[in-house]
């Protein structure tokens, strides 16, 4: 099998008539790396990787596979396969057929391509179900089929659209840790798109964070999750609280900001705005609900506010607070078996490590 | 037992009176609009030519006389068979069949392009820009060609004044009219079932066998045509049945020395008045164009069942 090759994207710029579906895209992608695009629904990710596979020639821009100039190549002449986000199989060829099609193109005899599919299927824990049409297939089957016929054209880089979202939620896990295994495997370069911030997470050694045609962030999972680089980042991947107020000091990385419920509050600068913030700026922190306890601590990350509701989740308990502007407040505590409930319209305060917050300038959150 | 399942629930889903009024309208088609003048055919064909007086009199007895006559011709010929005519059945079916492949390859990159750009406001202009010439009636359309391809038509003068020709070339006795009417009068039957077809195939499909490397043929060949195959055949069978049956465009279009099999028919009824031999003659025909279709169908794997999709 091939070894992964560098893909990276230089200044892109998509746009369909006036509409400017890409914008400024500079993405660097190391070989072999498991690299996700991670968005909402139109955001543009799917247009980056027809730019990429050669179904669309960017506006402005280069695209460069393995170091290579893709300028004037047609999607049959790069070293990618793509993932389509429906599959594409082709139902009215059996399963092996389907797998080797790549072959077949190449004019591989009938013995050697029989011989690779059966392999092939192997790989993906589908023996001796060659002879089938796709449609007699599950979900999940024909998933793996498709990832399989994408391998079987042995691509430097592996293209991924949204390959799960038609899956239920319990396959849709399973197919994640197998898709991962499969990408340690054979070790080439996967670029896979979803709008499910989990999977980016769980699978990805990279994510790029897009909102309607900008890249906002690109960064491993912690730096995406701890360290966002704007308020849609923040919002978008993970669950957020967020606090505006106006910036009145700053000391290094530190700043304190007069929120406007919760008076003032202690937060870490996040990297990517250090320096970029002033004293009387407009400005959001957040804290995950992971990072908020109950009881009170430092005077300048303390807060106190009434309890709307209390949600038992079994491992753990979600309590919903009165927050910034209608917006509620959430706290995730462990459950330790011994934590007393909490009465509706109580009010209770709880604090948060100042090392765990992050603040930025004030932008626009992810709508829910 | 299948069918009296099929009933019931039919009538379970339609309830008694709506499943009745349909069940009675299905009936009244197969029986009065396909059975029936069929059936009266088929018997015509095995009778003799008889005045009205001795219809159902002792003279009015089945034979084969009809059909030995389009084998052998007329009794104590000087000929073994009836050339002249087996000749003109011969030259229909291969040329109905040469309009059906004609058409065929007219309309598939057509289907194909309108199939495949979804819908835009042009390409729905473009489908019913090509229904309104069939608003006006198939004879008025073959003598609208017939002009067009006369000797001071609109093509022989445009050669002409291109100095292609010097003299008017004969389009009608060529039979290139006649060929051309033909394909015209049915080719809408070829183009809708296969843009229909081709429109129901998925753009990613194509895409994911480009992304592969296959070139355009091997798309086509292996993508796109196996899934309009249906849409195909029944496109062709369409065009052959009628083009072996059309009986305008010959009468209008057709050469001085080259006889349509349908005109041969209609003069056994109508000139000749013999309608037990026009009828054995109608019969032949149809029996040839179902085998032949069903033939090509077998050979080519289509189903029946695909057909009406
Ligand atoms: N061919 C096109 N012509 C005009 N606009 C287009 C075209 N293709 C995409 N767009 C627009 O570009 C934007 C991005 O589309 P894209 O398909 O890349 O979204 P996406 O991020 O993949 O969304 P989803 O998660 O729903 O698949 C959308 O607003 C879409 O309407
Ligand atoms: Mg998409």
């Amino acid at each position: 099998m091939s070894s992964g090759v560098d893909v990276n994207l230089e200044n892109i710029w998509i746009k369909f008539g006036d509409f400017v579906a890409v914008r400024e895209a500079n993405v660097n992608i190391n070989g072999g790396e498991f690299f996700s695009f991670l968005g909402p629904s139109g955001c543009g990710k799917t247009t980056i990787l027809r730019a990429v596979s050669g179904f669309l020639t960017p506006s402005e821009g280069r695209v460069l596979i393995g170091g290579k100039d893709m300028e004037g190549l047609g999607p049959n002449k790069r070293p990618t396969a793509l993932i389509f986000q429906n599959l594409a199989l082709f139902p009215l060829m059996k399963v092996w057929e389907n797998i080797t099609f790549s072959m077949e193109v190449k004019g591989a005899s009938a013995a050697e391509r029989r011989k690779r599919a059966d392999e092939l299927l192997d790989m993906i824990a589908l023996p001796g179900q060659g002879d089938k049409l796709p449609s007699e297939l599950s979900g999940g089957q024909k998933q793996r089929v498709a990832i399989a016929r994408a391998l079987c054209a042995q691509p430097d880089v592996l293209l991924l659209d949204e390959p799960l979202s038609a899956l239920d939620l319990k396959l849709r896990q399973h197919m994640r840790t197998e898709l991962r295994e499969i990408q340690q495997r054979v070790g080439i370069t996967f670029i896979y798109i979803t709008h499910d911030q989990g999977e980016a997470l769980t699978m990805s050694d990279s994510v790029a964070v897009m909102r309607a045609g900008i890249i906002d962030q690109i960064g491993d999972g912690n730096a995406v999750y701890d360290r966002p680089a704007t308020p849609f980042v923040a919002s978008f991947v993970g669950e957020n609280n967020v606090f505006r107020g106006k910036i009145t000091a700053i000391n290094g990385d530190e700043a304190l900001i007069a929120t406007n419920r919760s008076g003032e509050l202690r937060s870490k600068i996040t990297p990517a705005a250090v320096g970029k913030l002033n004293v009387g700026d407009e400005a959001m922190m957040f804290v995950r609900p992971e990072m908020l306890q109950l009881g009170a601590g430092d005077a300048k990350s303390t807060i106190t506010a009434k309890v709307v509701n209390e949600e038992f989740e079994g491992n753990s308990y979600s309590i919903y607070l009165e927050g910034d502007g209608g917006k509620q407040i959430k706290m995730a505590m462990p459950n330790l078996g011994t934590d007393p409930h909490r009465a509706k319209g109580e009010t209770v305060s709880f604090s948060y490590d100042a090392h765990n917050a992050v603040v930025m300038p004030a932008g626009d959150l992810a709508s829910e | 037992m299948k069918k009296p399942m099929i009933f019931s629930e039919f009538f379970r889903n339609n309830g008694k009176l709506m499943g009745s009024i349909l069940f009675f309208l299905v009936a009244f088609w197969i029986i009065f609009l396909i059975l029936l003048p069929q059936l009266s055919m088929l018997d015509y064909s095995f009778r003799y030519n008889l005045p009205p007086a001795e219809v159902g009199g002792p003279k009015d007895v089945y034979t084969l006389r009809n059909y030995r006559f389009l084998v052998k011709g007329p009794e104590g010929a000087s000929d073994a068979f009836n050339y002249v005519d087996l000749a003109v059945f011969v030259r229909t079916i291969l040329a109905a069949m040469a309009v059906t492949i004609m058409n065929l390859i007219l309309c598939y990159p057509l289907a194909y392009f309108l199939g495949q750009s979804k819908g835009t406001g042009f390409v729905r202009l473009l489908v019913v820009m090509l229904i309104v010439p069939y608003w006006i009636n198939e004879i008025l359309r073959a003598f609208a060609l017939r002009i067009i391809f006369g000797d001071v038509g609109v093509i022989n003068g445009l050669m002409m004044q291109l100095g292609l020709i010097d003299q008017p070339y004969d389009f009608i006795n060529a039979d290139i009219a006649l060929y051309a009417g033909l394909g015209y009068a049915y080719i809408l039957l070829m183009l809708f079932p296969m843009y229909n077809v081709i429109e129901s195939l998925d753009r990613n499909q194509i895409e994911a066998a480009r992304d592969m490397g296959a070139s355009w043929i091997r798309i086509h060949r292996r993508v796109v045509i196996p899934h309009a195959k249906p849409g195909i055949a029944s496109g062709m069978t369409m065009v052959f049945m009628l083009s072996a049956g059309a009986l305008a465009a010959p009468q209008v279009l057709g050469g001085t020395s080259s006889l349509w099999f349908t005109q041969l028919v209609y003069q056994r009824f109508n000139n000749t008045l013999d309608w037990p031999l026009g009828a054995a003659y109608a019969i032949v025909l149809l029996v040839a164009s179902i085998t032949i279709v069903l033939t090509f169908m077998k050979i080519f794997k289509v189903n029946m069942g695909d057909i009406g999709k």
